[in-house]
């Protein structure tokens, strides 16, 4: 039997995020506020708790390396289509430049990094969506890689497990974006139809376009406690109905009761959650 | 009803006011103006032709929206021998802002679905001024999936401002109900062709907008967000939709050089509501050939060229490869991880069979 690190070819890319470069990102100094209560705690204390608040729970939003090295095992990452980089199709004002801004700022090529690695021993096609690389929208570039990485686990017969964050689909790409909804909706019919699993988690913001495609489309689907899960923006559903809309709308918890999703997990028991459904849908029968 | 004069229009609609005086003036008084009036009008063919050749994208979002457009049901009644309609979900409620049946195109058996504006305030408080529900969503899907079964070709009408941005919406799951359009359409087995009539507002549009021929209506449009929400998030001013509408690219001829709609169908002069027949014999012939085209196709090559149509859609770059830096490197740092701080659900590393 071969080990699972053969499975990979070529160059691995291993993601690991030093513990520094969090605090660095998180504090102004050595200590965080929390956004929900407010709660001072010692950032490196914060790291090692995963960006959870000790007292409240609130879960900050990791950016897709955080997010990918405290979900698969150490060294067993190797990502696709990392060259691929948005064009501005329709010329859409100032979106050159705020790309080339978000790229420098973010150190990230697009708002989804997408590969294949292990989780707990596992094999996945992993991918992640960065809210910090505009709003994690979804343009032609993160319908791509997307539709890309269910096409390949499709072809290798190998889980998907996708975090997803998004505002929608990128307003400066027109049409084009709109229609990587139906694109990517498309490929998770495929991998359905292959009978593939694919666990699709939402974190916050899961919302608009993205939720109305392949977020959606999980087989299981998970969210992180308190993520903003909604199709419409609460201020335009407020002027539609010109009402204040209630504590709790659109969240996680809301949307469990209202029966879109399967669970709600937190940070913390991701990992293994993820590892007990990828030992529960593994294919023994299969003629190797 | 309300018949309301835009913007543009205004010099054509006081020339033809006076033409309409002049040949009152002529009937009564029993003077003939014909010479006069025949100037006028050809000058007033002249104006119309200038405005309407030059249409920009605001002012075509603008007739999409006008409030005497035709709607789907009105094209139902006009290109259809017969129509049955059919209601509800089988799960929550029959939403009236999606209308859809059986009809006949020309002999043939078709099902038929579309988003349904009313027609004046009562019919619009009734169909919620055409912006669905998820169960509206849902309806059509059910109606689709009966379609496939009896090897019936699908026509789908779209003219719609966006799924209803509503609190009960949200709790029905208006996201979820449009991505499983989208899964479910995708791989449906028989054929379906798209009709965008006026406007195609973004996800709400898309749920039913997938299919294997898109046509389009010379002035409809169609976007990823309404010109108003792009001028607010971009100029923090909705009243500069104007400006949205051109940076948008949301037009026909637009979908057209974009690659998303196959087939840009010419509005009678003055746009459809002027003439509806002819925009409705327009549409069905349209349809008759592209049902007479796609029925001959098996529904597994079907679905594989479906597929394909929407595989290509995006454009993007490929960045040369041995490129130095991100994300690789800033990826690849060495020393403590998050994850090995974290404790819980360490690496295994061990074999999987």
């Amino acid at each position: 039997m071969p080990a699972f690190k053969d499975l990979f070819k070529g160059k691995q890319k291993y993601v690991t995020v030093k513990a520094v470069s969090v605090q660095e990102e998180r504090a102004e100094g050595l200590w965080t506020k929390c956004t929900q209560c407010g709660e001072l705690t010692y950032t490196r204390e914060l790291a090692h708790n995963l960006l959870v608040c000790h007292k409240c729970g609130f879960h900050f939003k990791l950016t897709a390396a955080q997010r990918l090295s405290i979900t698969l095992d150490e060294g067993s990452f190797t990502e696709f289509d990392s060259n691929l980089v948005s064009a501005d199709p329709i010329e859409f004002p100032g979106y050159a430049a705020k790309l080339e801004r978000t790229r420098q700022a973010t150190g990230l090529e697009e708002a989804v990094i997408t590969g294949q690695g292990t989780i707990n021993g596992y094999p996945v096609m992993i991918g992640v969506m960065d809210f910090s690389f505009i709003g994690a929208s979804m343009g032609s570039v993160v319908g791509e890689k997307v539709t890309r990485l269910f096409e390949r686990a499709t072809r290798q017969r190998v889980p998907v497990v996708m975090f997803c964050a998004s505002g929608g689909a990128r307003m400066q790409e027109g049409v084009l974006s709109l229609m990587q909804m139906a694109k990517t909706s498309a490929a998770c019919a495929r991998l359905s139809e292959a009978g593939v699993l694919y666990i699709s988690v939402l974190t916050n913001p899961t919302t608009a376009g993205v939720l109305a495609s392949f977020a959606s489309l999980g087989d299981i689907i998970i969210a992180e406690p308190g993520a903003l899960v909604g199709f419409t923006g609460q201020r335009v559903i407020e002027e539609t109905i010109r009402q204040k809309l209630p504590p709790g709308f659109q969240s996680a918890e809301f949307v469990m009761e209202h029966g879109m999703i399967d669970m709600i997990v937190e940070r913390r028991d991701m990992k293994k959650t993820l590892a007990s459904l990828l030992a529960l849908h593994e294919r023994r029968h299969e003629v190797g | 009803m309300i018949n309301p004069t835009l913007d543009f229009e205004r010099p054509l609609v006081e020339l033809e006011k006076r033409i309409e005086e002049l040949r009152n003036f002529s009937r009564e008084k029993e003077i003939d103006l014909s010479e006069e009036i025949a100037t006028l009008e050809k000058k007033a063919e002249m104006l119309r032709r200038e405005i309407f050749d030059n249409l920009t994208p605001w002012q075509r979002v603008q007739i999409a929206r006008h409030p005497r457009r035709p709607t789907t049901l009105d094209y139902i009644n006009l290109i259809f021998d017969e129509f049955i309609e059919l209601h509800g979900d089988r799960a929550f409620r029959d939403d009236g802002a999606v209308v859809g049946g059986i009809a006949s195109l020309a002999g043939r058996p078709v099902t038929v679905v579309g988003t349904q504006k009313g027609r004046d305030t009562k019919e619009n408080l009734a169909r919620n001024f055409g912006m669905p529900h998820p169960e509206g969503y849902r309806k059509a899907l059910r109606l689709m999936r009966q379609a496939e079964k009896f090897r019936r070709p699908v026509v789908s009408f779209v003219d719609v401002v966006g799924a209803y941005p509503g609190v009960e919406a949200e709790e029905r799951g208006q996201g979820q109900i449009i991505a499983r359009n989208l899964e479910e359409i995708s791989r449906l087995a028989t054929c379906i062709v798209v009709v965008i009539t006026g406007e195609g507002g973004s996800g709400g549009a898309l749920a039913i907008g997938v299919g294997d021929r898109l046509l389009m209506l010379e002035n409809a449009y169609f976007s990823v967000i309404s010109p108003e929400g792009c001028a607010a998030i971009l100029w923090k001013d909705g009243s500069k939709a104007q400006e949205a509408a051109d940076v948008l690219k949301l037009t026909a001829p637009d979908m057209k050089r974009l690659g998303i709609v196959d087939e840009v169908l010419p509005e009678p002069l003055g746009a459809a509501h002027k003439d509806r027949d002819a925009m409705a014999r327009i549409i069905k012939d349209a349809l008759i050939r592209s049902i007479d085209e796609l029925a001959g196709i098996p529904p597994r090559r079907l679905i594989e060229r479906r597929y394909a149509r929407l595989r290509r859609i995006g454009e993007f770059m490929i960045r040369e490869a041995a490129q130095e830096g991100f994300p690789e490197t800033a990826l690849a740092s060495g020393g403590g991880s998050v994850q090995a701080a974290a404790g819980p659900g360490g690496p295994k590393g061990e074999a999987r069979s």
